[in-house]
């Protein structure tokens, strides 16, 4: 089994995030990582490597030059190659452009099993896995908490807002996993070293036969108008509490007609 | 005007209050239609048609069981392309998302996850998203339409139409694998749904959240007392002492209204499920706990002594418990 695990470069969620003028997030200002809930992709992948039910494991970003870095901590934790699609082109591009994208990039590379993150830990979306899902035409199963390998069959547990469910999809199949699948592991000095010997292969849209008109600001299906930072909540009042506090607290809830 | 297809969620007990949420803010972008996966009984229909649905697409199919997303999100493209909304508005949850995204790919329609405002000027639809983990509210335009908008729950109101709203009509679509779906799903034949667990309901507007294994129990008398749910911090979930429904967070649940922290320091990511919420009250032990920043309320002290007497106190009289916890307008 082939797996392709996707990754996204994100800027750290602690660092102060800046916009450009373009309203688009000023990757380049801002200190990146590999999205922490990728991790957790990335390691399902490495289980599924070491369980010998893959063979091979590869990660496959769309970003800009410095999303490299992510995709080395990705082969520190495991895998034995990566992908990297990296064309001036695609900045600005919305949720379905860079579905186009990564479903082109799959075609190209072969998989059995799409593994990804639930969600970026920078827009949130949750939506690019069943995109690429709906433009492979594979199976999906997105929100795994559990995730199992038998055969060709993929089964997962996933928690909807209505119920628990158990799915099994067969492969060819997206998959996003959810942070209760485990921790990734802490790559050791010699897992960190050996990651940079391993391929990475950058690709351009005219290497996937994407038109760029597609994606990027050209083909965007929306586009932010503004963005400006929560409001910062006026601050309250903080009592210590000196025996009064649970009286405080029932009055303030009580004011507020809560109780 | 502009019909505005938006899928309804029903239960036994009648159409689910995201659904209700949904069906008001349609209200604002045109002439509200109801998609309904599943029996549209006499019941569902009077209660979306009291919120504004002037027509109630039911899409029966056995296969809504038997696979995802699917089937759910090929009767939308259908119901799209024969209506032509202006915008298709689905409730976020794994589901929603799952269903709009397909929608969106197959219409080539401009999405946009996780709204908690959507409006639209001269035919331009635009909505307001929380994202970076709460700290900016992003407005985005939708360029090519129908805008697809899957909505956060608990971010507006539900609010019945005026009665001038017309009355519902119902009609029948036709099961989504007749022509035109089944070459679709190609692969789709290999799945299956194993024994569902019931999931307890979060429909609660308030939450009162703890990350202390033994503050359970004071936790659910205080919510009790507010007539809210339980919620808990990754840590408390993590260590299995509450199900991972209860969690609140980036990779939990976001409550909207009013928020009660006990024994909960204020990571990002957690603030990212509570921090929008109309009021915060904060119990913690550490005067430097983060999330006393963005209190209204906050109480320095162990949540062992303060919490179990605050809520000794009777509800105040005539207090309807889901009425008590929407704050005053502000
Ligand atoms: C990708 C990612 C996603 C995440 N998603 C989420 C998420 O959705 N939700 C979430 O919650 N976390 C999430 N986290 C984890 C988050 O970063 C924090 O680790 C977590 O929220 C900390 O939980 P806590 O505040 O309960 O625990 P701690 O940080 O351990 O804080 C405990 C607090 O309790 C106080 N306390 C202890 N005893 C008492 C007492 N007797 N009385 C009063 N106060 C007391 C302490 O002073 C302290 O402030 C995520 C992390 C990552 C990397």
């Amino acid at each position: 089994m082939k797996i392709v695990v996707l990754v996204k470069y994100v800027p750290e969620p602690t660092a102060t995030w800046k916009f450009a003028p373009d309203l688009t997030v000023d990757r380049a200002g801002v200190e990146g990582r590999l999205s922490e809930l990728d991790e957790y992709a990335v390691e399902q992948a490495t289980r599924l490597a070491e369980s010998g039910a893959a063979d091979e494991v590869v990660f496959l970003t769309v970003g800009p030059a410095k999303a490299t870095e992510g995709l080395r901590k990705a082969l520190a934790i495991g895998g034995t190659s990566a992908v990297h699609v990296v064309d001036d082109a695609i900045h600005g591009s919305c949720a379905l452009g860079t579905s186009l994208v990564l479903a082109k990039a799959l075609e190209k590379i072969g998989y059995d099993l799409v593994l990804t993150g639930m969600a970026s830990t920078d827009a949130e979306l949750s939506v690019v896995p069943s995109m690429v899902a709906d433009r492979l035409g594979a199976n999906q199963a997105t929100f795994a908490g559990e995730l199992s390998v038998d055969g060709s069959t993929v089964s997962i547990r996933r928690d909807t807002d209505v119920a628990s469910e158990r799915v099994s999809v067969s492969l060819p199949a997206v998959v996003s996993v959810t942070d209760q699948t485990g921790e990734a592991r802490y790559p050791a000095f010699k897992a960190i070293m050996g990651a940079k010997k391993k391929p990475i292969q950058t690709m351009s849209l005219a290497d996937l036969g994407v038109d760029a008109a597609q994606v990027g600001w050209s083909g965007a299906s929306s586009k932010v108008v503004d963005v400006s930072p929560t409001p910062a909540r006026t601050a309250g009042t903080i009592v210590n509490d000196d025996g009064t506090g649970a009286a405080q607290l029932a009055d303030f809830l009580a004011g507020r007609g809560f109780i | 005007m502009s019909e505005v297809p938006r899928s309804a969620e029903t239960t036994a007990a009648g159409v689910r209050k995201p659904t209700l949420e949904l069906l008001t803010a349609a209200r604002a972008l045109g002439e509200p239609a109801a998609v309904v996966f599943g029996d549209a009984s006499d019941q569902v229909v009077a209660q979306l048609a009291e919120y504004g649905a002037t027509k109630v697409y039911a899409v029966g199919s056995p296969d809504m069981q038997a696979f995802l997303s699917l089937p759910k999100a090929e009767a939308v493209v259908q119901i799209a392309q024969a209506s032509n909304p202006v915008a298709i508005l689905v409730t976020s949850g794994p589901e929603g998302k799952d269903v709009a995204a397909r929608v969106a790919v197959r219409l080539n329609a401009g999405i946009i996850p996780d709204a908690t405002k959507v409006s639209v000027d001269g035919g331009t639809v635009s909505a307001v998203q929380t994202v970076f983990a709460g700290r900016f509210q992003a407005t985005s335009q939708v360029l090519r339409a129908p805008a697809v908008v899957t909505m956060r729950p608990n971010a507006t109101s539900a609010e019945a139409a005026p009665a001038s709203a017309s009355a519902s009509s119902r009609s029948m679509w036709p099961s989504a694998t007749q022509p035109g779906c089944q070459g679709r799903l190609p692969r789709a034949q290999g799945l299956q749904r194993g024994p569902n667990s019931p999931m307890p309901r979060w429909s609660s507007p308030g939450a009162v959240a703890s990350a202390r294994k033994m503050a359970s129990a004071s936790s659910r008398k205080t919510a009790d007392a507010l007539g809210a749910a339980v919620g808990a911090s990754r840590t408390v979930t993590d260590q299995h002492w509450a199900p991972h429904e209860l969690q609140v967070g980036q990779t939990g649940k976001t409550v909207a209204l009013v928020y009660l922290a006990a024994g909960i320091s204020g990571a990002i990511q957690h603030r990212a499920g509570m921090q929008s919420s109309k009021t915060i009250v904060v119990v913690n032990k550490d005067a430097k706990a983060p999330l006393f920043q963005i209190a209204d309320f906050g109480v320095v002290g162990d949540l062992h002594a303060v919490l179990p007497a605050s809520s000794t106190r009777s509800p105040g009289a005539g207090a309807d418990r889901p009425d008590a916890l929407t704050p005053p307008e502000h």
